[in-house]
């Protein structure tokens, strides 16, 4: 279609101005600039943690020192500087609040221009929300709710004061210090992140939801999160996200950690809208993440949905062991690359125990000059006798400059189990647009609603109020795609 | 004044000529079927009409209700009052029927200045109009025209004419691939749209259909000029002689 000049300038307008673009001006404590011994000591210091907590630090840091960054991702960007990075910076708040009142009232204003009203979430949909500002979090609600159930819901840096056993035993046991060149980094420096722990027999009664924001100018941000779920027990996880526009590219390295014991159910959803950088692929956030459940339990299930429309780079695979016979890992995803973005994501699944089963759905799209890559591993080890796999890797490609790749890798170490795998590649015809413009729609409304239905699959997943946000946000991230 | 005004109408595809002059006045209330053989420019034609990108005129000018249409891309047509529909409905894979309709009708609605329905009143609108036209609830939860058989992309088309309320409408071999049964479902429903404001296309090739959905002119589209212009009795001519006769005469 001849983009009318009226729609050019709409795409100006809106690719110019990222919604979510400002900075707020509250007073950080940071670290000095840069990485070392000093600078784990202090994050720890800072945080009053154990000393067994910072020996596993350091002990990540030595680790992460003798290791490289992996180049096996099919993206491209100019060589991180690790040590041009403050590694803690904390709002100036008192983290211990009570209740929102005592917000620091800037940083209320903040989640206001995000479209997050704060006590309405609370009094009307009924999700608690833990609020990651930078590093620290500032609030938490419904905590004591959910403690009636049994159910933590807090900061982790809490959970190290509050909780000590259960973080010993859990951190790093789902993906070790050594894991990968950015979870060492995670496990060296991380700031904060949310700890839930739901008891034997309970289904947590709402979805436990968390707001993430990097705000600090080039304050990497180093989230890390801990599930755990224990026999029979329920919990639906929400992780949504912004960030304000940047000029220099911003890392994020975060680390989450699922358990599922027996019969026991993990369903973990995110939403990632980061500054995606501009036109040309300036700025924006790198996001380096990594995710991983340990389907410990037998029967037990952990299911992955995410709707990835922001970043600059995203490298993410969140990954299912399989351990437990009889288990469930599942992985359903939207990956929106446009512009200059470079997606490289994906999923692992290990099937370990008998009779494991995974269902891998990708839903690939791309637009102006932008890559996407699946990448997946599903690996059926010598004892997941009678283990299935099906995966189905679908791409989208809008325009004529942009590129779609599926690398699967599947390792089948038995004989009885099956693994399928689908692949299509497709484009949205001109057929398409044109019969949705012949019934009124714009250039706009018709690709968001093709592509809305190219999607459907994956949306179908996410929680009812996240699947409203997330076809918004993929119709936004498109716009100016189609012209 | 005429509701659609065709002038002179050219257009070149692949440096071919394909429409060489094309002139044409529907006033309203008024049923025109323009027939042709193979390779006449029929469908051309209606892609010219509705916009399609590609299709632009080299030459001459076409008015919808007085207003220039030459300018507007194909959605601003749609939404000015201008449908057609498709000889090959497209299949929408995941979008469903319902809320395509009223993605359409909000879009219209919202150009004709009257507010959007909302959602009850446009269901239960919606289901009024899909019955008459032997659309089950069922197809409508269908992504659009994926898995329909022939008569029912036929039957969706004409649905969705009736939600939109064109004022001119261009039904584009709308009988091909229909049984008996199946084309006087999708006659009745053209019919029963037909007022004395708004004016119907009908692109067809053979006389069948106009037995059924009955012109008030009919013309003869051959190598791009309508070269003879008549009542429903020129569309029996074309039954009996074929078109050879007619283009011979010419």
């Amino acid at each position: 279609m001849v983009a009318t000049q009226e729609t050019i300038d709409k795409v100006k307008e809106v690719t110019s101005s990222y919604k979510y673009g400002f900075v707020t001006e509250l007073e950080a404590e940071k670290a000095p600039l840069g990485l070392s011994e000093e600078i784990v000591k202090f994050i720890s210091n800072k945080k009053k943690e154990p000393k067994w907590l910072l020996d596993w630090r350091l002990k990540a840091y030595k680790k992460w020192l003798t290791m490289v960054e992996p180049n096996w991702a099919m993206v491209n960007f100019p060589k991180i500087d690790f040590q041009d990075i403050y590694y803690y910076s904390a709002p100036k708040t008192k983290p211990k609040l009570n209740s929102l009142d005592e917000v620091d009232p800037e940083l209320l204003k903040t989640y206001e221009k995000l479209g997050i009203p704060i006590k309405e979430q609370e009094a009307l949909a009924g999700v608690a929300v833990d609020y990651v500002f930078d590093s620290v979090s500032v609030a938490t609600t419904f905590r004591e709710k959910l403690a009636d159930e049994g159910i933590i819901f807090c900061p982790i840096s809490e959970a190290v004061q509050n909780y000590p056993d259960l973080v010993k035993k859990y951190i790093g046991s789902v993906i070790p210090i050594g894991d990968n060149y950015y979870a060492a980094l995670n496990s060296a420096v991380f700031t904060d992140g949310s700890f839930v722990f739901v008891p034997k027999g309970v289904k947590c009664p709402m979805e436990l939801s968390t707001y993430f924001r990097i705000n600090e100018q080039n304050s990497g941000q180093f989230e890390r999160t801990l599930i755990i779920v224990e026999d029979n027990a329920y919990v639906s996880y929400l992780e949504g996200c912004t960030a304000p526009q940047r000029d220099e590219n911003q890392l994020h390295a975060a680390v989450v950690e699922l358990v599922a014991m027996d019969d026991a159910e993990i369903k973990y959803s995110t939403v990632q809208n980061w500054y995606p950088g501009d036109k040309d692929g300036k700025g924006g956030i790198y996001n380096f993440v990594t995710k991983r459940g340990n389907c410990l339990g037998k029967r037990s299930k952990i299911s992955w949905t995410q709707v990835e429309t922001g970043s600059a780079i995203t490298w993410k695979y969140p990954s299912c062991v399989l351990k437990g016979d009889n288990s469930v890992g599942e992985f359903y995803s939207v990956a929106v690359a446009n512009n200059a973005q470079q997606a490289d994501t994906g999923t692992k699944m290990i099937h370990i125990g008998k009779n494991t089963k995974s269902t891998i759905i990708s839903k690939g799209i791309s637009a102006g000059k932008a890559q996407n890559t699946y990448r997946g591993q599903v690996q059926i080890q010598k004892n997941a006798m009678g283990s299935r796999n099906f995966t189905q890797c679908d791409s989208l490609l809008i325009g004529d400059q942009c590129g779609a790749h599926t690398v699967p890798y599947i390792n089948q170490h038995t004989p009885s189990a099956r693994v399928e795998h689908e692949a299509t590649t497709s484009k949205i015809s001109e057929d398409q647009l044109f019969y949705c413009l012949q019934r009124g729609l714009d250039s706009e409304q018709a690709t968001s609603l093709i592509v809305n239905g190219f999607c459907k699959e994956v949306m179908k997943e996410l929680p009812m109020e996240f699947a409203v946000e997330a076809q918004k946000l993929i119709g936004i991230s498109l716009e100016g795609s189609v012209g | 004044m005429s509701l659609l005004e065709i002038k002179n109408a050219h257009l070149k595809l692949d440096d071919k000529n394909i429409l060489n002059g094309v002139s044409l006045s529907v006033n309203k209330g008024e049923v025109h079927a323009i027939m042709g053989p193979n390779g006449s420019g029929k469908s051309t034609l209606s892609y010219m009409l509705a916009g399609r990108d590609g299709y632009e005129l080299e030459k001459g000018e076409i008015l919808l209700d007085g207003i220039s249409l030459s300018e507007m891309e194909a959605d601003e047509r749609a939404r000015s009052g201008l449908f057609l529909a498709f000889q090959y409905p497209v299949e929408l894979p995941g979008v469903g029927g319902m809320s395509f309709l009223r993605e359409a009708v909000n879009s219209r609605r919202k150009f004709l200045g009257e507010e959007e329905l909302d959602h009850l009143a446009f269901v239960k609108e919606a289901r009024n109009e899909a019955s008459k036209m032997y659309v089950k609830d069922e197809m409508l939860k269908r992504a659009v025209n994926v898995g329909f058989s022939g008569g029912e992309k036929k039957r969706f088309e004409i649905l969705q004419m009736a939600m939109l309320k064109p004022t001119v409408s261009i039904l584009d071999e709308t009988d091909s691939g229909l049984d008996v049964d199946a084309l006087k479902i999708v006659s009745d429903g053209v019919n029963a749209q037909r007022n004395s404001d708004n004016a119907i296309v009908v692109i067809t090739h053979y006389q069948r259909l106009l037995d059924y959905i009955v012109p008030d002119f009919v013309h003869i589209l051959s190598d791009g000029v309508i070269i003879k212009s008549g009542g429903p009795e020129l569309a029996l001519e074309v039954e009996k002689n074929g078109y050879s006769g007619l283009i011979n005469a010419a």
